[in-house]
């Protein structure tokens, strides 16, 4: 498989998806913002975590109009997979390319910490690897990913089943961690080929560091 | 002309940081402070002196940039 990983001003996990897919046995390839063309036969594109442009304005709202982003658009309307981890998710919502929005935690604390997720969905090319109400234990690091939708869109997201994880104690229920509705920590689109989450799997590989549940989901893409 | 563009959470949607500000204030003994809201400021400076051009820009701008129409909801003065 090969996986082209975003890189944009203030962009800061580039590196540890990099390593995250290498050590799965993938290429990989770091494709600046400026760049209006995605490299040539790739199999996933992810848009990694860190502070594009500072955060400023809103998370992800400036990010998501570099000439990278338009290309990254076609290639999700023409079936291609997007992953948007943290920073990257928050750019994905700003591109109207995943639904609602991600708003500053309840608490405004920047929380950082291993966190308890309950897999909700797994039909789809992301957690296919996983099996629904497995618990997976993975860090987060987010100010800004109490995740909102509205309840039309909450209905529709829920009957559809885009909803892919959500913040759990070690039984699968759901906890308030940064008040993300109903406890969201994933989602996908309609056509389930573009996922975001606020959680890192790839910060996730050995079990020496924490935990090694990151590589089942990242496992999961190239099934 | 100046276009002045206030944004701010929807109606509905909780804003934590209005609600840390409010929570001091009622420590402070400021009394009867129903609700406190935070949002941003935007100030543009605009080349033009047509007033019904520069609201039709701003509006664009608000839509496509500096408003989450998600979870924001913004207005326009324009002087």
């Amino acid at each position: 498989m090969k996986v082209a990983v975003l890189r944009f001003p203030g962009t800061n996990c580039e590196f540890d998806t990099q390593y995250a897919f290498e050590k799965l046995g993938h290429t990989t390839e770091l494709v600046w913002h400026e760049e209006d063309k995605l490299p040539s036969n790739i199999d996933l594109v992810v848009v990694p975590g860190g502070f594009s442009y500072g955060d400023y304005l809103r998370s992800g709202s400036i990010a998501r109009f570099s000439p990278i982003m338009k290309a990254v658009t076609n290639y999700a309307n023409n079936g291609g997979k997007v992953l948007g981890i943290c920073n990257g998710f928050q750019i994905l919502t700003e591109a109207g390319l995943l639904p609602g929005a991600l708003k500053r935690n309840n608490n405004l604390h920047f929380i950082s910490k291993h966190q308890n997720l309950c897999v909700i969905n797994n039909d789809n090319a992301f957690l296919n690897k996983c099996k629904r109400g497995e618990v997976l234990n993975i860090p987060i690091a987010h100010a800004d990913g109490n995740y909102y939708i509205d309840d039309e869109g909450f209905k529709k997201i829920e009957a559809n089943g885009q909803i892919l994880l959500r913040y759990s104690d070690d039984k699968g229920e759901p906890v308030v961690v940064n008040g993300s509705v109903t406890s969201i920590a994933g989602v996908c689109n309609d056509a389930k080929n573009v996922f975001g989450l606020m959680p890192h799997p790839e910060r996730a590989l050995e079990a020496i560091l924490g935990s090694e549940d990151g590589v089942r989901m990242l496992e999961g893409f190239s099934a | 002309m100046t276009a002045t563009v206030n944004v701010f959470l929807k109606d509905g949607v909780l804003d934590p940081q209005g609600k840390a500000a409010h929570h001091a204030l009622d420590s402070l003994g400021f009394d009867g402070v129903a609700d406190v809201r935070i949002g941003k400021q935007i100030i543009i400076n605009l080349e033009t002196n047509d007033k019904i051009k520069a609201e039709a820009q701003v509006k664009e701008m608000c839509e496509t940039l500096l408003a989450n129409t998600v979870i924001e909801d913004y207005s326009i003065e324009i002087n």
